[in-house]
C-alpha cells in the first residue's frame, strides 16, 4: 500500500479563500494548533475573483442604514428561507469584520470625509458594500493572507483533501495529496473546518474556477453530515457571452450599481417589465425616476427616489435576461446589452471599474467606456451546502465545521450580491472560534488504518486501470448535461432525465483511466474532483425535483409560483448507508421582533 | 473560425525537458490558456499548468509566451503572429516542478520576512480617516496579483541569482505599499536597505514592462524607496543631526 506522512493538529482548515483564512486566523489566535490546506497557492482562491464589495451596515454612505435593514434585505432576498439566526448574526457582525480588515491593513475606497466608502448593489436598500474599485475580493484575500503568515498556522499549499474519516460519530482526520509530487498525507485533527467554496464546475457556463468541484459538500456528506437547500443555485445575471472561450466570466454587479443599464436588441431598457409584485414599492416605476436616483447617488447625496430595476435581486434579473433572449430580443451572441458607456464618463468608469475595463479590453477587444457589453446568466453561487449550527458552524457530525459558500443557511433561496464576502468573514471567524472551543474538550482521534488504505487504493486505481475514459471528456459531458437539464429553468421531465444520466455517470467516474506520473498531474486531479462533482450534482438534482415551486435561485416552469407549504421547511439531503434521502425540516420559529422586521418587508 | 495553429509547449521536470509540438484547431477569441486546456483535454491530460480565475485576477497562469513573460489567460491568440509556432514555456527564474509549473515558494518565504502592517492608534471618535487621494497611492500597489512575472524578469534574480540578498520587485511593491500606507506606524527602511537589498535594483524597468496590472513598479515603488533610504542613511545633514541628537 502507498505510504503517507502523518500530521497531528487540533484544527485542520480545508480551503484558503476568505472563509478558510479567517477561520484559521481565529482558531490559531485562540490557541488551537492549526493547519490550513488548499488546492492552489496561497492567495489564489476563488475569493480573489469577487469584485463588487462586502455588505455591512456601517452607515458611512447613508446613515439611514442599520443591521435591521440589512437583516430584512437578506431575508427578503432569500425569500424567507434563510436561517434567521445566521441572517441576524451576519447583519450585526459584518461591520466589525470590515473594520477589523482595516486594522489589518486593507485599503478600501473612501468617502469624502475619510471613512470606508460603500456602494449600491442589487437587493440592498442603501449603499452598503465596502469596496475597492472592482477588486474587493483581492483586497480581502491579500489582507487575510498577510495576517495569516504572521500567525502560528502551518500552511500546506497545493494540497487536496480526497477523503475524510470518522471515528464513531466524531470527525477523525483527512487524507490529502500534494500536487507537487503526488505524495499522500494523513491529517489527524480533532476538528475539521470545511471552507472549500462552491460547486459551479459541474456546469458549462460558470464564473467559478476549477477548484469549485464541491469537495467540501461531498466530503461532508460522505461522513454523514447533512446537506441543505441544495436546489438553490444562483445564476449571476451578467457573465461575458463573447468571445466563447471566456463565456461565463463574471461582470460585477457593480456595473449596475454605478448606473449601468440593461437593454435588448431593440434598445429597450427592459427591466421595467420584470418587476415582481413583492418589489413593486422598492423600485422606480419610470426611467426618469431611475435616472434621478443614479444622479443623486453619483453626486454623493442620499437618494430621495426609488432605485433602478436593474438593481433587483439576481434571480429576477437573470430570469428577465433569459426571457428576453428566448423572445428573440437578444444580442448577436445570445445575451443582452449592459451599457455603462452612455451613463458615466470614461474617467469614472476607469476609476470605479478598472478591472472590468481591463478585462473587456484584453479578452473581448471591447472598450466599455465607448461600447456596451454583451452579457448573459452564468452559474455563480451555491446557496445550499453543509447544514450547520448558526452560532458555531458545526455540522451534524461532531467536530466537523463549515463556513462560507460550502455552508448553507445564511442566504436561503437566493443570495444578495455583497453578502458573500461578509458571510465568509463573519462565519469564517465563528467557525474558527467554534472549532477552537470544541477542541478544548475533544480527545485526540486517529483515523482508522483500514479506511485510510481503502482511500489510498481508490485514489490510485485510475493509474492501473487500462481502457477507462479520459476524465476531461467525462467532465465536459457532465457540464453539458447539468447545464441543459438542471440549469436556470427546470422541469420535472428534465430533472428526471438528469437523474437517469447521473446514474450512467456513476460507473464512468469509477472507471476513469489516467496516464503519466503522480507528480503534478491535472488529469489525475480531475479524476478525483469528478467524484465530488457527481455527488453534488445528484444532491442538487434530487432536491430540485422534489421542490415543486419556484423560489429564488430555483425556477420550475411547471410550478411557476411560490408554494406556502414549501416556505415552512428547508430541504435536507441525508446520507443513509451511502444513499441520498431527502427530508423536509420544519424551520425554527423566528422571534417576534425579527418577525416584525420581515413582515415590514 | 477554425484555423490550425502550431504550438511548442515545454514538457519536462527537474531532470530536464524540451519543447513538444502540438498542432490544433482554434476558435475565434481564444487565449493561450484555452489552447493549453485543449491540449490537456485532447492530447496530453497530464500537461501540468496552474490556473484559477481565467480573468487576469489571480496571477496563477504565468508563463513565457514567445519568450515574453505573460499571463496565459490574458494573451489572445490573435495578438500573436500566426505564421510561426507559438512557444509556451514556464517562468524560468524559479525551480522547475513539471511542464509549465515552477516552484515559487521562495516568494512566500520572502513575504514572511516583512513585518506586518502595524496600525496607528485610532482617532478619538473610534475611526481611522484616510482620504481617497491617500488611498490611491497605495491602492496601485495593492492591485498586485502575485503572478511573479516581475520576479521572473528581474535580472538581479534571473541572471545574478541574488535570491539571498534581494527581495525582488514584487516585495519592493509590498514594502512601498506599507511605507506609504497612511495608517501604518512601523518603520521598515532598515529592512528595505539591508535584508531586502533595494540597492541591487539598477532601474532597468524590466519588471514594470511585464506587470499585467500595469503597476509602475520602478517609478512609483522602487525609486521612492531608494530615495527614502538615501535620505535616511546617506543624507549628510540628517547624519549630522543624528550625531547631535544621540541617535
Amino acid at each position: 500500500m502507498a505510504d503517507y506522512t502523518p500530521h497531528q493538529f487540533d484544527v485542520l482548515v480545508i480551503g484558503a479563500g476568505g472563509a478558510g483564512l479567517r477561520a484559521a486566523i481565529e482558531a490559531a489566535a485562540l490557541g488551537a494548533k492549526t493547519a490550513i490546506v488548499m488546492k492552489s497557492l496561497l492567495g489564489k482562491a476563488h475569493t480573489v475573483m469577487a469584485e463588487g464589495g462586502a455588505a455591512a451596515a456601517m452607515r458611512n454612505a447613508d446613515p439611514r442604514d442599520s443591521w435591521q435593514t440589512h437583516f430584512r434585505d437578506t431575508m427578503k432576498g432569500g425569500k424567507l428561507l434563510n436561517q434567521w439566526r445566521m441572517a441576524q448574526l451576519h447583519a450585526q457582525e459584518a461591520p466589525d469584520r470590515i473594520w477589523e480588515l482595516e486594522e489589518w491593513g486593507a485599503v478600501f475606497d473612501r468617502t469624502t470625509d475619510g471613512l470606508i466608502m460603500q456602494r449600491n448593489f442589487g437587493g440592498h436598500t442603501y449603499p452598503r458594500l465596502a469596496h475597492v474599485g472592482d477588486r474587493t475580493g483581492l483586497e480581502i484575500i491579500r489582507t487575510l493572507q498577510d495576517k495569516l503568515i504572521h500567525m502560528p498556522v502551518d500552511v500546506f499549499m497545493e494540497t487536496t483533501v480526497t477523503h475524510l474519516f470518522k471515528t464513531g460519530d466524531t470527525i477523525g482526520g483527512a487524507l490529502t495529496y500534494r500536487r507537487e509530487d503526488g505524495s499522500f498525507q494523513l491529517f489527524n485533527a480533532k476538528a475539521v473546518i470545511l471552507a472549500t467554496g462552491g460547486i459551479g464546475k459541474s456546469f458549462k457556463i460558470t464564473s467559478n474556477s476549477w477548484e469549485y468541484s464541491g469537495d467540501g459538500q461531498a466530503l461532508a456528506w460522505s461522513v454523514g453530515a447533512d446537506l441543505m437547500d441544495m436546489e438553490f443555485l444562483q445564476f449571476h445575471p451578467t457573465g461575458m457571452v463573447w468571445p466563447l472561450s471566456v463565456r461565463g466570466t463574471l461582470i460585477t454587479e457593480g456595473v449596475r450599481g454605478e448606473g449601468g443599464v440593461l437593454r435588448n436588441s431593440t434598445g429597450e431598457r427592459f427591466m421595467f417589465s420584470y418587476i415582481p409584485e413583492a418589489f413593486k414599492n422598492d423600485v422606480a416605476s419610470t426611467e426618469q425616476e431611475a435616472n434621478q436616483w443614479v444622479q443623486e447617488v453619483i453626486a454623493g447625496k442620499q437618494a430621495t427616489v426609488r432605485r433602478p430595476p436593474e438593481l433587483l435581486t439576481r434571480d429576477v434579473v437573470a430570469r428577465a435576461i433569459n426571457s428576453e433572449v428566448r423572445a428573440g430580443r437578444g444580442s448577436p451572441h445570445g445575451g443582452v446589452f449592459l451599457d455603462i458607456a452612455t451613463r458615466r464618463t470614461a474617467d469614472e468608469i476607469k476609476r470605479k471599474l478598472p478591472s472590468m475595463y481591463h478585462q473587456f479590453k484584453k479578452l473581448a477587444n471591447v472598450d466599455i467606456t465607448k461600447e456596451p457589453m454583451e452579457v448573459g446568466p452564468t452559474c455563480h453561487y451555491a446557496m445550499g451546502g453543509v447544514r450547520v449550527d448558526g452560532e458555531t458552524e458545526m455540522s451534524s457530525v461532531k467536530g466537523l465545521f463549515a463556513a462560507g459558500e460550502v455552508a448553507a443557511g445564511l442566504h436561503g433561496a437566493n443570495r444578495l450580491g455583497g453578502n458573500s464576502l461578509s458571510d465568509l468573514l463573519v462565519f469564517g471567524r465563528r467557525a474558527g472560534a467554534g472549532a477552537a472551543d470544541y477542541v478544548k474538550q475533544a480527545s485526540a482521534v486517529k483515523a482508522d488504518a483500514s479506511a485510510v488504505d481503502r482511500a489510498l487504493a481508490e485514489n490510485l486505481a485510475c493509474f492501473e486501470r487500462k481502457g477507462g475514459e479520459n476524465p476531461y471528456a467525462v467532465h465536459r459531458e457532465l457540464q453539458e448535461m447539468m447545464q441543459t437539464y438542471v440549469g436556470i429553468i427546470r422541469t420535472d421531465a428534465d430533472l428526471r432525465h438528469a437523474l437517469a444520466e447521473l446514474d450512467k455517470f456513476e460507473p464512468r467516474v469509477k472507471q476513469l483511466s489516467v496516464t503519466g506520473s503522480r507528480a503534478y498531474n491535472p488529469g489525475w486531479h480531475l479524476a478525483m474532483d469528478l467524484r465530488s462533482m457527481l455527488t453534488c450534482s445528484r444532491a442538487l438534482t434530487l432536491a430540485a425535483l422534489e421542490r415543486c415551486e419556484s423560489r429564488g435561485g430555483h425556477t420550475r416552469s411547471d410550478f411557476p409560483d411560490y408554494d406556502k407549504e414549501w416556505a415552512k421547511v428547508n430541504q435536507v439531503v441525508k446520507n443513509e448507508n451511502g444513499v441520498m434521502k431527502l427530508e423536509r425540516v420544519v424551520r425554527p420559529p423566528i422571534p417576534d421582533e425579527l418577525k416584525q422586521l420581515v413582515e415590514e418587508a | 473560425m477554425g484555423n490550425i495553429v502550431q504550438m511548442k509547449v515545454y514538457r519536462g521536470d527537474k531532470s530536464g525537458g524540451s519543447l513538444r509540438d502540438y498542432s490544433l484547431e482554434i476558435d475565434e477569441g481564444m487565449v493561450v490558456l484555452d489552447v493549453v486546456h485543449k491540449i490537456q483535454a485532447e492530447h496530453s491530460p497530464d500537461l501540468a499548468c496552474r490556473w484559477n480565475c481565467k480573468a487576469g485576477k489571480c496571477g496563477s497562469c504565468s508563463a513565457e509566451i514567445n519568450g515574453k513573460p505573460s499571463l496565459m489567460c490574458m494573451t489572445r491568440m490573435d495578438s500573436l503572429p500566426q505564421d510561426r509556432p507559438i512557444t509556451v514555456e514556464p517562468i524560468r527564474t524559479f525551480p522547475m516542478i513539471r511542464d509549465l509549473v515552477t516552484d515559487v515558494s521562495w516568494n512566500y518565504e520572502v513575504n514572511k520576512r516583512i513585518p506586518a502592517f502595524t496600525p496607528k492608534p485610532k482617532n478619538p471618535d473610534g475611526t481611522w480617516r484616510m482620504y481617497q487621494y491617500e488611498a490611491d497611492r497605495v491602492q496601485e500597489f495593492r492591485k498586485c496579483i502575485e503572478c511573479y512575472l516581475c520576479q521572473n524578469t528581474c535580472h538581479v534574480l534571473r541572471n545574478h541569482d541574488k535570491h539571498d540578498e534581494f527581495f525582488g520587485p514584487r516585495f519592493m511593491v509590498r514594502l512601498a505599499m506599507l511605507e506609504m500606507h497612511p495608517l501604518d506606524a512601523a518603520d521598515r527602511l532598515k529592512l528595505v536597505k539591508e535584508a531586502a537589498g533595494v540597492g541591487f535594483c539598477n532601474i532597468t524597468k524590466c519588471c514594470t514592462e511585464v506587470c499585467p496590472e500595469e503597476i509602475h513598479i520602478t517609478d512609483n515603488a522602487i525609486i521612492p524607496l531608494k530615495e527614502r533610504v538615501a535620505d535616511e542613511f546617506y543624507d549628510p545633514i540628517r547624519r549630522l543631526f543624528r550625531v547631535f541628537a544621540g541617535k
